[in-house]
């Protein structure tokens, strides 16, 4: 029986992280997500691995580049304005084909915004964030447990694929308390031929570059890149689906908002109201297939989100505008209330959305 | 026949892209020969720049990296605190160290971080064609300063081995230049000795390489580094800024 520990959601990913083999950390303070760095400066000097406070955000995800360029499993965290400053940092490192592992535990913007939880860096996380086209692995974990869990799952996704594995959590998960285990993922190892290593007079130099002045070759790799992004939609989708079965109503939410999301399911269930749950836990790659089914079964959606309306053009796309898509959201820091998603399953239900 | 002279080991066959007498190639060759003299070549990982000299890692032999523009450092210590037995150089010109970069540069420095960065400052951004850099002089033309460069407007240009020599971290800071045979081979010991810091785990190496751009100075390479000497090195004295070990081997004047 693996041991059960208290853990805070932040300290869950840094302990996680350590477990999935990471030895370097670089980061920059920023609430709410501080409790990783300082789990870190605690954890990884006894370790043999390093911590070390940057100067800046922008250094820190250049840290986080040369790192994963030298083959090591190696992470940043980070809240939402923070994010935006990495934002070049996590373009290169597409650009360039190396592995990386990035934590996003949000709060409300734009601009400074607030410090209280928010999901408003959807567009940001899943659609881009830096210039140029690229993709990145994006976790979006509900407990403390799938903090820990999805954690050691990015580090694997981002060694298989040479990419980013982003977590994108809320300052909610990361500051709540929960009972969680270790022990339920496996640690996946891959060769990295194309690290930096030093030649050792053995082989040509590697290089690791994002620079293509020829547009072909450029291009080439664009869709070289694309290619492998297809594989990951192919295979590494998650998702849960809760009370789906004979579902009428189907909520989508990710993160916090599905946990808020589901009591108003099961809520809605006892008034005789046929309400399911479909929880994304990869934001990308998107679970359209499974949104696609269910629009064949139930007769709307309500999108459930803590921006002004982010994820739901994604589920509009998935099931094509077939069936009406309602939002119920709260922003820059709120969060709705159980009661506020019944309302909406009750609204959607009477056709009124 | 005996060989008296050759390319040195540590770069590739790969041709120079740089301008007709821009001394880049000078400086590709001294750290070059100060790579093939430690025999460290094999263990050396290179950080190029954003600028001219961002096709760098087609140059170098040993394993290469192109760092965002003014990340170089931070993307250096990336690696070296991986790596730590690995021999890691930036190559970075003025716009990229002294003005995007600086925060990344003064940081490295402060914590001693145990790089060696060839600092190339010939007072102009190169590869976008010809604009003011932080190290651009006053009253000095470029494209973007084309009434002469107006220090009241823009102000002045900094130096980078004096501010850097007020910390505590740096091991070595020196300046040098690559204008006269007598200087190039000064830059080359410099050169030498701020990798030799760094396999000694001594920490941060600086060397700010006085240079020219005779493309987008419009002048003829000869003029070019008759300028270095006329009105360069005044403003940019050279020497040894800081060496905490003491030694005063690399003269650099």
């Amino acid at each position: 029986m693996a041991e059960r520990v208290l853990m805070k959601g932040n300290e869950a990913i840094a302990e996680a992280a350590i477990r999935a083999g990471c030895r370097h950390y670089f980061g920059y303070p920023i609430t709410p997500q501080t409790e990783v760095a300082a789990y870190m400066a605690k954890k990884m000097p006894k370790i043999g691995g390093v911590f070390l406070q940057a100067e800046s955000e922008i250094a820190s995800i250049n840290m986080v580049y040369g790192a994963a360029a030298a083959g090591m499993r190696v992470m940043t965290s980070s809240s939402s304005p923070g994010i935006s400053l990495k934002s070049e940092g996590l373009s290169y490192i597409a650009g360039s084909d190396v592995p990386a592992f990035v934590v996003n535990v949000q709060r409300g913007g734009p601009g400074l915004g607030g410090i209280q939880p928010s999901q408003s860096d959807y567009f940001q996380a899943t659609k881009g964030g830096g210039h140029g086209d690229y993709r990145m692995i994006v976790l979006a974990p509900a407990s403390v447990q799938e903090m820990a869990s999805l954690t050691v799952k990015g580090f694997n996704l981002a060694d298989k694929y040479r990419m980013t594995a982003m977590i994108l959590a809320d300052g909610t998960i990361g500051q709540m308390m929960e009972p969680i285990t270790f022990e339920d993922a496996e640690v996946e190892t891959y060769d990295k031929p194309w690290a930096l290593t030093g030649t050792k007079m053995q082989r040509p130099h590697n290089i690791v570059n994002s620079l293509y002045l020829k547009a072909d070759e450029l291009e080439r790799k664009n869709f070289e890149r694309y290619e492998r992004y297809k594989v990951v939609e192919e295979n590494e989708v998650m998702y849960e689906a809760y009370m789906m079965e004979d579902a009428e109503i189907c909520v989508t939410a990710f993160g916090i908002a599905a946990r808020v999301a589901k009591n108003a399911v099961v809520s809605a269930r006892r008034e005789g109201v046929k309400a399911g749950l479909i929880r994304p836990i990869t934001l990308w790659p998107f679970p359209a297939q499974a949104l696609r089914r269910a629009a064949e079964q139930v007769k709307s959606f309500v999108c459930v989100e803590l921006n002004m309306g982010q994820m739901i053009e994604d589920v509009r796309l998935a099931i094509e505008c077939t069936r009406p898509v309602s939002l119920c959201n709260r922003t820059g820091g709120m969060i709705p209330s159980p009661d506020q998603v019944l309302s909406a399953i009750r609204a959607a239900q009477k056709g009124v959305n | 026949m005996a060989i008296v002279f050759q390319k040195p080991r540590a770069l590739t066959d790969a041709a120079f892209h740089y301008c007709p007498g821009c001394p880049h190639g000078i400086i590709h060759r001294l750290v070059a020969e100060a790579i093939d003299s430690l025999g460290i070549e094999g263990e050396t990982i290179g950080v190029a720049p954003v600028g001219c000299a961002v096709m760098a890692y087609d140059y170098f032999a040993c394993d290469m990296i192109e760092a965002a523009h003014g990340r170089a450092p931070a993307t250096a210590t990336g690696i070296k605190r991986c790596r730590p037995d690995s021999i890691v150089f930036t190559y970075q010109g003025d716009g990229d160290l002294a003005s995007i970069g600086m925060a990344e540069t003064v940081h490295a420095a402060a914590r001693n971080e145990n790089i060696t960065v060839i600092f190339v400052n010939n007072a102009i951004y190169g590869m976008t064609g010809g604009q003011m850099a932080p190290t651009s002089l006053p009253g000095q033309v470029t494209q973007t300063s084309p009434y002469g460069r107006d220090v009241n407007h823009c102000g002045w240009p900094i130096r980078v081995c004096e501010l850097l020599a007020t910390l505590e971290g740096p091991e070595y800071v020196a300046r040098v230049a690559v204008n006269s045979v007598k200087n190039v081979k000064a830059a080359g010991k410099a050169i030498r000795k701020a990798f030799q810091n760094q396999i000694d785990k001594k920490g941060f190496s600086l060397i700010e390489v006085v240079s020219a751009c005779p493309t987008n100075w419009g002048m003829t390479p000869q003029k070019a580094l008759e300028w270095v000497e006329s009105d360069m090195l005044p403003y940019y004295p050279l020497g040894v800024y800081k060496d905490r070990s003491g030694a005063k081997e690399a003269d650099a004047t």
